[in-house]
């Protein structure tokens, strides 16, 4: 069955409204997009929806309690809350470096959740 | 008294702050002191910690903290001096800073140009007049941002957001993420205030409902908050009682907008313009005072921090060129730039022509307008336009005229922007 779709490309703060007419898994036209990773996105929400996740993670003995983490890779839409539980398990020693990996390959995504801050050590007074 | 030099000193050690002090340090000045609030440079990006930042200036996607510490990294990197934790407390109407902090106590700093870089701060409730009690329970969306990020702790269970500017999205996402219930989001307007873009990742990928023309009218509980009363608003924007419902919830985050924060440069008796509650500026980020330069959330407010950079740097390299040239000022006056039919505001307001080969502009329109063009007028005629498939006041435009326009065919003593149909024509 032929079927129209109006998507807003997520990709950059323009914004692009794309129309796509799928006809079940053929896609058979893509329009509207303001560049190709507009239209990368278009087909990949189709047919696959991901999104990069950001959280955070604890920190044992860090000047913050905690760190900013994202997923290095977009992961599949429909693992988010499953990832969120992951996530929301683990905790991290400090010192903690931008880019440190907290989870390799989470839920077999081939994605891992790295640190995107700094924490250093808390030095006791 | 404790005074200090310095050639440039930034208030404000943000985005916009950094961005200047790297500028100014790549165009030969030395002598740079960034003066710094809280405990760390970075400002806001802290605790911005979803990513979408660094796309324009960067090329390629960053989060909030990652976005920060490439520049916190370059002001290492260049030696920049800067003091966290000092607070200014008065800024004299001749360049002289007065500040405070723990180790130097109160100082005076007489430097020879400042970049005004303080940002903005959020709209609170008290601004907004929601009548009931008072209960705990009721946080800007910022604070909020700040507990969950940053101190790790969650403010509540079931939340409901009043404004759906970008914060109050983003905190929709990442309070679901976090496990609590969100009702909804309630946004006066019939748009909302955020860009499209996180209306489709934070609300419509959890099937959060945004409710346009809605808005809270009553508050519920004694010593936390137990719910809020939200109505529909009529074309004037007052609730339609009729339509009144209850909502259970034990947190309500506002995201009723951001005010640049221009104490400071009130107190030193430099221009403001109403419109933006910033400071009004020239093409060089130059305010109404000679050598005093201003960028980012201070001037008007963003909704992108690769633009706050890259005015960040302008007022950088301009300051740096002001300090350089002792003095030694541009011929010519300035041409006032007009904000148009469905123009609320530009940014800069006006230019100091002397050969520029681009100057940009930043501006918002008045509402939400569909096939359209943007159409600079100097002398009131057209020498340059835009087609724009869809504008918003939500999302900043932003527009690079070429210099040439401003000499050709005669002086030019007035731009005006302005939106046109596109059948309209003339
Ligand atoms: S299509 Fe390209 S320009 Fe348009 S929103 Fe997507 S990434 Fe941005």
């Amino acid at each position: 069955m032929l079927e129209k779709k109006t998507l807003i490309c997520i990709i950059c703060p323009v914004g692009c409204q794309i129309e796509v007419c799928r006809d079940d898994d053929n896609i058979r036209s893509i329009s509207g997009y303001g560049c190709k990773r507009g239209k990368e996105y278009a087909i990949s929400e189709l047919l696959n929806p991901v999104r990069t996740i950001t959280s955070t993670v604890t920190v044992r003995c860090g000047e913050h309690q905690v760190v900013p983490v994202k997923t290095d890779k977009p992961i599949p839409k429909h693992l988010i809350t499953e990832l969120m539980r992951e996530i929301n398990k683990c905790s991290i020693q400090a010192p903690v470096r931008m880019g440190d990996i907290v989870l390799q390959n989470v839920l077999n995504t081939g994605a891992n959740i790295i640190a995107t801050g700094n924490i250093p050590v808390l030095q006791q007074e | 008294m404790n005074v200090k030099k310095a050639d440039l000193v930034i208030i404000g050690g943000g985005p916009a702050g950094m961005a200047a002090a790297i500028e100014a340090s790549k165009n030969g000045i030395r002598d740079i002191l960034i003066l710094e609030r809280e405990n760390n440079l970075g400002g806001i990006l802290h605790q911005c910690i979803h990513n979408g930042f660094g796309l324009h200036y960067f090329g390629e996607e960053l989060t909030g903290p990652e976005y920060a510490w490439r520049f916190i990294d370059e002001v290492h990197a260049r030696n920049i001096s800067y003091y966290v934790e000092t607070t200014v407390i008065n800024f004299g109407p001749d360049k002289t800073i007065t500040a405070i902090n723990s180790q130097e106590g109160l100082f005076i700093i007489k430097p020879r140009a400042v970049v005004l870089a303080m940002g903005c701060r959020e709209r609170t409730r008290g601004a907004l007049n929601i009548p009931g009690t008072r209960p705990a329970g009721i946080y800007t969306a910022g604070l909020a941002q700040k507990f969950v990020n940053m101190e790790g702790f969650m403010p509540g269970k079931s939340v409901v957001i009043l404004g759906s500017g970008d914060i109050g999205l983003i905190m929709a996402r990442r309070m679901f993420l976090e496990g609590a219930q969100v009702k909804m989001v309630c946004e006066l307007m019939p748009y909302s205030g955020g860009l499209n873009r996180n209306i489709v990742q934070c609300l419509e990928d959890f099937d959060i409902p945004l409710r346009l023309k809605h808005t809270v009218v009553a508050i519920h509980g004694k010593e936390r908050l137990e719910g809020v009363t939200i109505a529909q608003v009529d074309e004037h924007r007052k609730p339609i009682m009729e339509t009144c419902e209850t909502v259970t919830c034990d947190t309500l985050l506002l995201s009723v907008g951001l005010i640049p924060e221009n104490e400071l440069t009130r107190e030193a008796g430099i221009i403001v313009d109403r419109r933006t509650s910033g400071p009004v500026v020239n093409d060089c980020m130059e305010t109404s005072m000679e050598g005093v330069f201003a960028c980012g959330n201070v001037v008007h407010v963003h909704d992108l921090v690769d633009y706050v950079s890259r005015e960040g740097a302008r007022a950088g390299e301009c300051a740096a060129a002001y300090i350089t040239a002792e003095g030694d000022k541009a011929e010519g006056g300035e041409i006032q730039i007009t904000a148009g039919k469905c123009v609320r505001y530009t940014v800069p307001q006006k230019i100091v022509p002397k050969g520029q080969k681009n100057i940009r502009l930043f501006f918002r329109v008045t509402d939400i307008f569909r096939k359209v063009k943007i159409v600079v007028k100097a002398n009131g005629e057209t020498v340059f336009e835009r087609k724009r498939n869809k504008v918003t006041p939500g999302e900043m435009e932003s527009l690079e005229i070429p210099g040439s326009i401003l000499n050709s065919p005669t002086n030019v003593n007035e731009l005006l922007v302005e939106v046109q149909n596109i059948e309209e024509g003339q």
